[in-house]
C-alpha cells in the first residue's frame, strides 16, 4: 500500500518549497516538487532603466546575493556590446568566488548537516577517540581533546536548558542516523567553527561590495568600487591585504575542516553513494573570465548527457550561440495558460491557476529544458563538467577526494559515484576548493594590475535608439544562472530569468520528463514516512533556493487543498 | 582559559567576561549610557530565554543572512544566547508538520509572551494566494501568530513597507506588517536588509525595559534611524565644498569625493549606515564608491528610482559654506518620505483584516 508523504514546509532553505512523494516498500515510487511563492519581480521590471536592474534582481535571493546582480550586468552589456575593464573583472571574480566560499559552508553545515549528524547522540561520544577520528582527518588545530570535550559539555547544558531552540523537534534518534557517536561530536564541533568562517568570507566580500548581503559596488559596465593605492578612502593596499588575510583563513578552514568532513560524511553513509541520481544530463556555464570580453575562463562550463563524460561540449564565452540557442520553459504542468515550450526572448506569461493536479498542473515553476532536455546544474554539474573536460585542478580534487572516500570505507570509489546525493556534498566540497584557490589567483592578478598603475573600473553605457536583445550567464553556487533581457528606446521590454533552482526544481515538461529533484527522489528509502529524513537528505544535497526559482511567474487562482500524510 | 567563540553559541551561559563586553557593547550601539549595562545584563541573563517566532513570507532571505554575518558584538550568538529561536524556517532541524508542530507547541505555551519577528512582505491579492507555508497563506499566518505575540518586529523594507514587491505595479497586492496588524505593537527595522545591529537594538531595547523603543512616525527606532545618511556621511565635507565624482572610475571618484551626482540618496534617507556601517570591516556602499539607494524608506524602489539619476530639489553648495544649506535639505524629506508613505497606503489592501485579540504586549 502506497503512502502520500507530503513535506510543506521544506524547511532549512531558502523560499517556500512542497514536495509530494509516494512511498511504497519503504521506497519513494513517484515524486513532486511545487514552488509556493511567488513575488513578479521581472514584471516590476517592466520600462525601468536597464542599469537599475541588477539592484532589483540582486533582490530575488539574499542567500544567492551577488549572483543575479553579476547576472543581470552581465546581461546588460552583452546586449549592449559592452566590454568591461579588467579590474571590474577580477573584482566581480573575487566577489563570485567568496560569495560561493560563504555559501557553500553555511549549505553544508548549517543547512545539511542536521541531515547526517544526530546532534544529542554526540552526547554519547567519547572526546579523546573523536580527537583521534578527527587528527585522523586533518590536522586542524581545533581537533584536540580539549575542544571536543568543551564542545560535549556545551551540548549537554543546552539539553539540560530544556530549550533547543532551532533544535528542537529534529529527527534524533531517527534509524537513518547512523555515524559513530564521535563523528557526531566532530560535526557538532565544525558546526559551531562553521559560523565564524562563513562570516570571515562575507567580511572580505563586504570590503569589496559595500556591504554583504546585497553588495552594492557594481554598475553596468563595471564596478563602482574606487581604486587608489594612494588614498584612505578608496580600495588601497591595505584593504587588499585584509581581503588576503580572510581569504586565506577561509581557505584553511575549506582546506582542513570542510573538505575532509564531507569526505568522511561520504565514507560513512557509503550505502548513500548508490541513492539520489536523477537526471544524469549535467550543465554549467563558465566563469571567472580572464579577459575584458569573457573569451578566456578559469572555470569551464558546457554540458553532458546521460552520465557519459565523453559527450561533454563546452561554452566557449559569453557570445557562445550553443548556449544561446538551446536553452527552452515548458510550461506542461506549470500553473499557466497552454503547453508550450518557448525560448525564454519568446516567452509570454498567462497564468492560469488549478489545484494541486497529480497529472496536471502543480508547480508555480516552469520546465527549463536544454535541447529538449531536463539537466541537472549546480557544483556537481560544474564538477563533472570540469573533469570531462580535463579542467586541471577539479581533476585533481576529484581523484584526490574519491582515492580518500574509498580509503576510509574500505572499497573502491569511482566518479560515477558522484551521481548520488552524497556526491553533490562532495562535489559542492571540491568546488569550494578550487575556488578558494583560484581566488587567491585573482587577488594576485587585480593587485599585479593595480601594480601597472590601471585604476580603471567602469566603462559607462550608452543606450542607443531601437530594440537590442542580451543574455548574460554566470556559474551561481546553486548552477548555471541566466537572465535574458530586451531593451527598447533604452528602457526593459523584457527580462527572463532561467535560474539553478527552476532547472532543478522544476516539474514535469510536456513528454512528461521529471525535473532532477523528482527524478532523484525516485528509489530514494525511507524508512517511516511519518518522519521522513531521507527525503530532505536528498533535496537538500540540491542546496533549493526556491524564492529565485518562482519569481517570474504570474499565477491568480485559488488556494490548494492540503494533503497531509495518507 | 581563553574564550572560545564558537562554544558561546550552544551555551545559554556564556562565560561572564564576554558576556558583559557583549552587553556593554550593544548598549553602546543603542546610545544607551553606562547605567543601563547591569539592566540589560540582568534582561539577557534570565534563566529562560524568551522564544522567538520568526515568520518568512515574501522575501529572499537576505535579513536572515544578514544576521548570519553579524559579527560585533559577537551579534549572532547574543541572539542565540538571549533568545529561544522556536521557529525560523530556515535554521530550524524539523521540517514539515513537525515544523508545524515547533510553531502551535511555542504559540501554545507562550501565548502573548514570545516576541514575532516578521520577514517579507504580505501578498494580500487573490486571496493571498502568491505566498502559502504548510497550506496556509502568508495573511493567515500572520492573523494568527502576530496577536498572540508580545510584540512584533518587521525586519526589512518588505515587512516594513512592501519592499520590492509592492514596487510599481505591485502585482500581488504586497503590503507590510503594519498594513494588516492593528492594535499591537509592531516596529518597523527597514534596510534591505537591515544592518542587523539595527535589529539587535530593537530586541535588546525591549528585553531590557520591557517596551519597544522610541521610534519616527514609519516605526522605525530613533537609535538607529535618527538621523540622515548624509548627516554623518564621510563625504559630506566633499559636498559642501562642491567636490563631486561624476562618474564611477573618474579623477574625483578615485580622490573619494561626493557621490551625489552619481546619484546618491543619502540626502533622503534616514539610517545609521556611515557610523555602523556593514560586516565589522568598516565598509559600506558610499565608503566603496556607489551612492546610497534609500533602501530604509518606504516605497524606494520607485521614488528614489532611477538609482543613477540625481536627487531632485538638492541645493549643491558648490564651495560656499554648509550647514544653512544642509538644513534646508534636511526639511524637504520628511515631505519626500509622507509622500511615499501616501502612495504605498493607496495601492495597500485598505483595510486592517483584523485586530489584537489580547491588546498588545507591555509596549
Amino acid at each position: 500500500m502506497a503512502k502520500r508523504i507530503v513535506v510543506d514546509p521544506v524547511t532549512r532553505i531558502e523560499g517556500h518549497l512542497r514536495i509530494d512523494a509516494e512511498v511504497a516498500g519503504g521506497r519513494v515510487r513517484k515524486a513532486w516538487s511545487s514552488g509556493q511563492m511567488w513575488r513578479g519581480i521581472e514584471v516590476i521590471l517592466q520600462g525601468r532603466d536597464p542599469r537599475d536592474a541588477w539592484l532589483f534582481t540582486q533582490r530575488i535571493c539574499g542567500v544567492c546575493t551577488t549572483v543575479h546582480a553579476i547576472t543581470s550586468v552581465r546581461a546588460v552589456e552583452n546586449a549592449l556590446g559592452l566590454e568591461v575593464p579588467i579590474n571590474a573583472q577580477y573584482i566581480r571574480n573575487l566577489v563570485l568566488a567568496l560569495h560561493a566560499l560563504h555559501d557553500h559552508i553555511v549549505h553544508f553545515y548549517t543547512l545539511s548537516a542536521l541531515d547526517w549528524v544526530d546532534v544529542v547522540a554526540a552526547l554519547k561520544a567519547d572526546p579523546a577517540r573523536t580527537a583521534a577520528l578527527a587528527q585522523g582527518l586533518s590536522d586542524w588545530p581545533n581537533n584536540g581533546k580539549s575542544r571536543f570535550k568543551a564542545v560535549k559539555e556545551k551540548v549537554q547544558a543546552l539539553v539540560e536548558s530544556g530549550q533547543l531552540g532551532p533544535f528542537a523537534h529534529g529527527y534524533w534518534g531517527h534509524p537513518a542516523m547512523t555515524l559513530p557517536p564521535e563523528a557526531n561530536l566532530m560535526a557538532v564541533s565544525h558546526y559551531l567553527e562553521a559560523l565564524d568562517y562563513q562570516r570571515k568570507a562575507t567580511q572580505a566580500l563586504g570590503i569589496l561590495g559595500g556591504k554583504n548581503p546585497h553588495v552594492q559596488n557594481l554598475a553596468v559596465g563595471g564596478v563602482a568600487t574606487a581604486i587608489n593605492p594612494d588614498n584612505e578612502a578608496t580600495l588601497n593596499m591595505d584593504r587588499l591585504y585584509q581581503v588576503r588575510q580572510l581569504l586565506e583563513e577561509v581557505r584553511a578552514f575549506v582546506h582542513q575542516v570542510y573538505l575532509p568532513d564531507v569526505i568522511a560524511v561520504g565514507a560513512l553513509y557509503k550505502d548513500w553513494l548508490a541513492h539520489g541520481a536523477g537526471v544524469m544530463n549535467y550543465l554549467a556555464v563558465p566563469d571567472m573570465p580572464l579577459d575584458t570580453a569573457g573569451t578566456r575562463f578559469d572555470l569551464p562550463g558546457g554540458t553532458l548527457f546521460d552520465g557519459d563524460l565523453s559527450t561533454a561540449r563546452a561554452f566557449k564565452g559569453f557570445q557562445d550561440p550553443y548556449f544561446r540557442d538551446n536553452v527552452a520553459e515548458s510550461i506542461a504542468h506549470s500553473w499557466y495558460e497552454g503547453d508550450w515550450t518557448r525560448h525564454p526572448f519568446e516567452e509570454e506569461t498567462v497564468p492560469h491557476y488549478t489545484d494541486f493536479q497529480d497529472e496536471g498542473k502543480y508547480s508555480w515553476v516552469k520546465a527549463p529544458r536544454f535541447q529538449g532536455r531536463p539537466m541537472q546544474v549546480g557544483p556537481l554539474a560544474q564538477v563533472l563538467v570540469g573533469y570531462a573536460l580535463n579542467h586541471e585542478p577539479t581533476r585533481r580534487y576529484v581523484d584526490d577526494a574519491l582515492a580518500r572516500v574509498g580509503t576510509l570505507a574500505k572499497t573502491r570509489v569511482v566518479p560515477a559515484a558522484l551521481h548520488s546525493t552524497p556526491g553533490r556534498h562532495l562535489a559542492r566540497a571540491i568546488r569550494t576548493a578550487v575556488i578558494s584557490d583560484l581566488a587567491v589567483k585573482h587577488w594576485e592578478l587585480l593587485v599585479a594590475n593595480i601594480g601597472r598603475g590601471d585604476y580603471a573600473i567602469c566603462n559607462p553605457p550608452a543606450f542607443p535608439l531601437g530594440e537590442q536583445r542580451g543574455f548574460g550567464f554566470h556559474e551561481a553556487p546553486r548552477g548555471a544562472l541566466s537572465h535574458w533581457i530586451v531593451i527598447r528606446d533604452g528602457q526593459i521590454r523584457n527580462y527572463q530569468c532561467v535560474v539553478p533552482s527552476t532547472w532543478n526544481a522544476g516539474p514535469r515538461d510536456g513528454k512528461g520528463q521529471p525535473g532532477p529533484y523528482e527524478a532523484a527522489l525516485v528509489g530514494n528509502p525511507v524508512a517511516d514516512p511519518e518522519r521522513p529524513l531521507e527525503v530532505l537528505r536528498t533535496i537538500h544535497s540540491f542546496d533549493p533556493c526556491i524564492a529565485c526559482a518562482v519569481h517570474m511567474l504570474d499565477p491568480s487562482g485559488r488556494e490548494t487543498v492540503r494533503v497531509r500524510v495518507l | 582559559m581563553a574564550r572560545d567563540p564558537q562554544l558561546d553559541a550552544l551555551n545559554p551561559k556564556v562565560t561572564r567576561r564576554s558576556f558583559l563586553k557583549a552587553c556593554t557593547a550593544a548598549a553602546a550601539a543603542l546610545g544607551l549610557a553606562d547605567e543601563a549595562v547591569p539592566r540589560l545584563v540582568e534582561a539577557a541573563a534570565s534563566p529562560a530565554r524568551p522564544p522567538v517566532v520568526w515568520l518568512h513570507f515574501q522575501e529572499c532571505t537576505g535579513c536572515s543572512e544578514a544576521l548570519l554575518r553579524a559579527s560585533h558584538p559577537d551579534i549572532a550568538r547574543l541572539i542565540l544566547d538571549l533568545v529561544s529561536l522556536d521557529y525560523h524556517e530556515t535554521v530550524m532541524a524539523a521540517a514539515g508538520h513537525q515544523a508545524e508542530a515547533a510553531l502551535a507547541d511555542t504559540l501554545k505555551r507562550h501565548e502573548g509572551r514570545f516576541i514575532c519577528v516578521v520577514e517579507g512582505g504580505i501578498p494580500t491579492k487573490d486571496g493571498g494566494v502568491y505566498c502559502r507555508i504548510g497550506g496556509r497563506t502568508a495573511m493567515e499566518i500572520l492573523a494568527d501568530v502576530a496577536p498572540r505575540s508580545a510584540a512584533v518586529i518587521a525586519i526589512g523594507n518588505c515587512a516594513a513597507f512592501g519592499g520590492i514587491q509592492a514596487a510599481r505595479p505591485n502585482p500581488t497586492g504586497a503590503v507590510g506588517v503594519r498594513d494588516l496588524v492593528a492594535d499591537h505593537s509592531v516596529v518597523n527595522v527597514p534596510g534591505c536588509p537591515p544592518n542587523p545591529v539595527s535589529f539587535l537594538g530593537t530586541v535588546l531595547h525591549y528585553l531590557t525595559f520591557k517596551r519597544l523603543p522610541p521610534t519616527d512616525h514609519l516605526g522605525r527606532p530613533l537609535f538607529a534611524y535618527g538621523r540622515k545618511i548624509h548627516d554623518h556621511c564621510e563625504r559630506r565635507a566633499h559636498f559642501d565644498e562642491g567636490r563631486f565624482a561624476e562618474a564611477f572610475g573618474d579623477a574625483n571618484h578615485r580622490r573619494g569625493y561626493c557621490l551625489y551626482k552619481t546619484g546618491c540618496k543619502g540626502p533622503e534617507t534616514y539610517n545609521s549606515c556611515p557610523a555602523v556601517r556593514f560586516n565589522d570591516v568598516g565598509a559600506w556602499p558610499v565608503g566603496v564608491g556607489h551612492g546610497c539607494i534609500g533602501c530604509s524608506e518606504p516605497g524606494f524602489w520607485d521614488t528614489m528610482t532611477p538609482f543613477y539619476e540625481r536627487l531632485p530639489g538638492v541645493a549643491v553648495p558648490q564651495g560656499r559654506g554648509t550647514v544653512a544649506a544642509a538644513d534646508r535639505i534636511g526639511k524637504g524629506v520628511f515631505t519626500v518620505a509622507a509622500a511615499a508613505a501616501g502612495i504605498h497606503a493607496a495601492i495597500g489592501v485598505g483595510r486592517k483584516i483584523w485586530r489584537s485579540r489580547s491588546g498588545g504586549g507591555e509596549g
